[in-house]
């Protein structure tokens, strides 16, 4: 029997990991697509923003009841992994509770059953958390739930997590309570109490020992396996991001919001127009890699942007801040974030099908992401100011932008009169330069 | 005083003269232009020779920043414009800047010195705040003691620069009450008109912006609505026009305000 559950365990284990592996290889190869960015250096302050924004969810927590009820699942999640680390280990050596086995009687004892207490005092937290998170999407229906955007796969992804997450809470009960149950007959080792399964134990009173061990077992299995099934699913999923919400604040763009890059490609450009040696029918330099400018596709995208896709995990306060859509635009920042991730995931597909030279007719601009979107954009910054994981989708917004004007000439008609203005006037309405000081003298 | 009384030296005065301004006052194309930004523009100068601050402005050397073809994605343009600019305040060796158009100070402050252009800039509210710690100015008494006053942040001042506490610290001197919008400094709504916004007509949706965050400013029952960024003024007055509000709300910036107050 032994033999039989480690090898079940390992099966399930191993290949949940090896199908996770996989899967997180072409994630961080689709990310590799993007164009190089330095976000090298400033390490302390990396660090620091990292455990701030991060670990320490300072911007989740501005809106506060969505903030505390995520705290309590982000740490029933931290700290459950020291419950799995357990079930790990038990799972290859076909034991029961090794852990407490090597603590039991030193000093340490005490902190095993206090951990397994903290384990399910959050636990229980979470679970209230998941489901009032539930009767916020589905019966209340917060309005930044039913964007467009949210129709069809995206709200079902947000309950399959969440109905995953009572599962997982469930079978930690139903484990513990059996296993406390079976405590109180001397069949499993005393680990001192646990107080809120010991609860539950007590309703098992006069259940059997067979039927016991098979309710501690189903919460053992089903705990693993639900772990398991997360991880092969996470990929997949919007819910990626509590692997990727560390990284993506760690290399958060450090300077102020406002200032947003300069082309380099474009610099080259106006340097040589500005100077009056320059050769204007100068041929390029024989390996020069052709420039566009902007962002028409992914590739243009840089790997930060793409890593920001990856990390969405479409809470869609940074819509719900936007002027744009708070107006009634078609604009919606969180939707740029989904579209992006959906391109990049069409041409990872593509590239595994077809080799990794291979290119599709589509681009992110146009096939996902219209004009009409990027135009409605006032730069504000608030979504980049909402995002709780330091996501930029406005960088994004201005590169198609930048594509849209430079590559296709297609600003709208007012913003090209603008253009002519600055050019020829020095500013953006009609007016001469040479009466810019003129309200120096006027009544 | 009457307008006619300021002094705004140019850089090409001030360099004929063989004498150094210790700032160059950054106008903006609104600020020279736009009739109420131009207000602001004459405020400000009343302040600065109030205190004797030595400043100088570039007049007509002084072109657009770049920042609305930046943002509507016309780097080519941003960048010519940056560089012309660059080169006026670089042969005039300029080191510090007072603007008081949030565009322009972001757009000198965090994109020039990577193009060459390497000044320490700051916004109009700062400076002032500055001058009246410094005593060069002072406000009597309360032009607009009483009065219900809601701070409108911009968002290139604000988010794009952290900027929130000096231009609140000088309404804080005026003796009125401050009242904040629901959405304010980090949480600030757009005025609607940044991203080049102000220069297209606003893609099709519900309502406008500017009406929106007027709604939201009028809603605190204000007496003046400050501002700090000409574009935000534009639409905002337009947005207290909308719901025919302009005969008890103002809109002003908060340097004419201090103007006011401080009777110049």
């Amino acid at each position: 029997m032994h033999i039989v559950s480690i090898a079940a365990f390992s099966l399930i284990f191993l290949g949940g990991i090896g199908f996770f592996g996989f899967k997180v290889s072409k994630i961080a190869r689709n990310i590799k697509l993007g164009r190089p960015e330095d976000r090298s250096g400033n390490f302390a302050e990396r660090f620091k923003i990292m455990m701030l924004v991060a670990f320490g969810q300072s911007k989740m927590v501005v809106r506060p009841v969505a903030g505390i009820l995520h705290l309590f699942i982000y740490l029933a999640f931290l700290l459950t992994q020291i419950e799995l680390l357990e079930i790990i280990i038990d799972g290859f050596t076909g034991n029961h509770r090794l852990v407490w086995g090597a603590l039991e009687g030193t000093a340490l004892a005490g902190l095993y059953t206090f951990t397994i207490n903290a384990i399910e005092f959050l636990s229980l937290l979470a679970l209230i958390a998941t489901v009032v998170f539930l009767f916020r999407r589905n019966i209340v229906r917060i309005a930044r739930f039913q964007k467009p955007e949210m129709k069809g796969w995206p709200s079902k992804d947000a309950n399959i997590i969440l109905f995953g997450e009572i599962f997982l809470v469930t079978n930690i009960f139903l484990m513990n309570s059996g296993d406390q149950a079976l405590q109180a007959l001397g069949v499993y080792h005393q680990t001192g109490e646990f107080v809120l399964s010991g609860i539950l134990a007590s309703k098992l009173s006069g259940v059997s020992q067979e039927t016991l061990i098979i309710i501690e077992r189903i919460g053992w299995w089903g705990h693993l396996i639900g772990i398991v099934g997360f991880m092969v699913y996470l990929p997949f999923s919007k819910h990626f991001h509590i692997f990727l919400a560390f990284p993506n604040v760690f290399f958060s763009k450090l300077e102020p919001k406002g200032r947003f890059t300069n082309l380099e490609s474009v610099t080259k450009e106006v340097k040589l127009m500005m100077d009056p040696s320059a050769d204007p029918y100068a041929a390029p330099a024989e390996d020069a890699a052709p420039v566009s400018f902007g962002a028409k596709d992914v590739f243009d995208l840089s790997w930060k942007q793409l890593m920001d896709a990856y990390s969405c995990t479409e809470c869609g306060r940074c819509t719900s801040e936007c002027p744009a859509n708070n107006t009634g635009k078609l604009l919606s920042p969180r939707a740029i974030m989904m579209k992006t991730r959906d391109r990049i995931e069409e041409v990872g597909a593509g590239i595994d099908k077809n080799g990794k030279d291979y290119r599709d007719e589509k681009t992110l601009l146009h096939n996902y992401i219209s004009p009409e979107e990027l135009w409605a954009c006032t730069t504000c910054n608030a979504c980049v100011q909402a995002c709780p994981v330091n996501i930029d989708p406005l960088s994004i917004i201005i590169d198609l932008r930048r594509s849209l004007v430079m590559e296709e000439s297609a600003a709208p008609g007012s913003l090209n009169t603008m253009f002519t203005n600055v050019e020829n006037n020095s500013a953006p309405w009609q007016f001469s330069p040479a009466d810019r000081l003129n309200w120096a003298t006027e009544e | 005083m009457s307008d006619n009384l300021i002094k705004v030296p140019t850089m090409a005065e001030m360099m004929a003269a063989g004498e150094t301004p210790d700032i160059l006052f950054w106008v903006g194309c609104a600020g020279s232009f736009d009739d109420k930004a131009k207000r602001v523009t004459k405020a400000f100068v009343k302040i600065l020779n109030k205190a004797g601050v030595k400043f100088a402005v570039l007049g007509t050397e002084e072109g657009c920043t770049g920042d609305p073809a930046k943002r509507a994605g016309n780097e080519f343009l941003f960048q010519m414009q940056a560089m012309q600019n660059i080169q006026v305040m670089n042969a005039y060796d300029v080191k510090k800047i007072v603007a008081s158009c949030p565009h322009c100070l972001n757009t000198l402050k965090n994109e020039y010195p990577e193009l060459g252009g390497h000044y320490e800039v700051l916004h109009h509210t700062e400076l002032i705040q500055s001058l009246l710690n410094e005593g060069k100015i002072t406000i009597p008494n309360g032009t607009f003691q009483g009065k219900r006053i809601t701070y409108h942040d911009p968002c290139y001042l604000g988010r794009a620069n952290g900027i929130y506490e000096a231009p609140r610290e000088l309404l804080a001197k005026l003796d009125a009450a401050l009242a904040e919008m629901p959405r304010n400094k980090e949480r600030g709504f757009c005025c609607g008109a940044g991203g080049a916004q102000m220069f297209k007509e606003a893609e099709p949706g519900e309502r406008e912006v500017n009406v929106a965050r007027s709604e939201e400013a009028l809603g605190v029952n204000p007496d003046v609505i400050a501002v700090g960024c000409p574009f935000c003024k534009t639409m905002m007055a337009d947005g207290v026009k909308h719901f025919e509000k302009e005969e008890t709300v103002t809109v002003m910036d908060v340097a004419e305000m201090i103007a006011n107050a401080a009777d110049l």
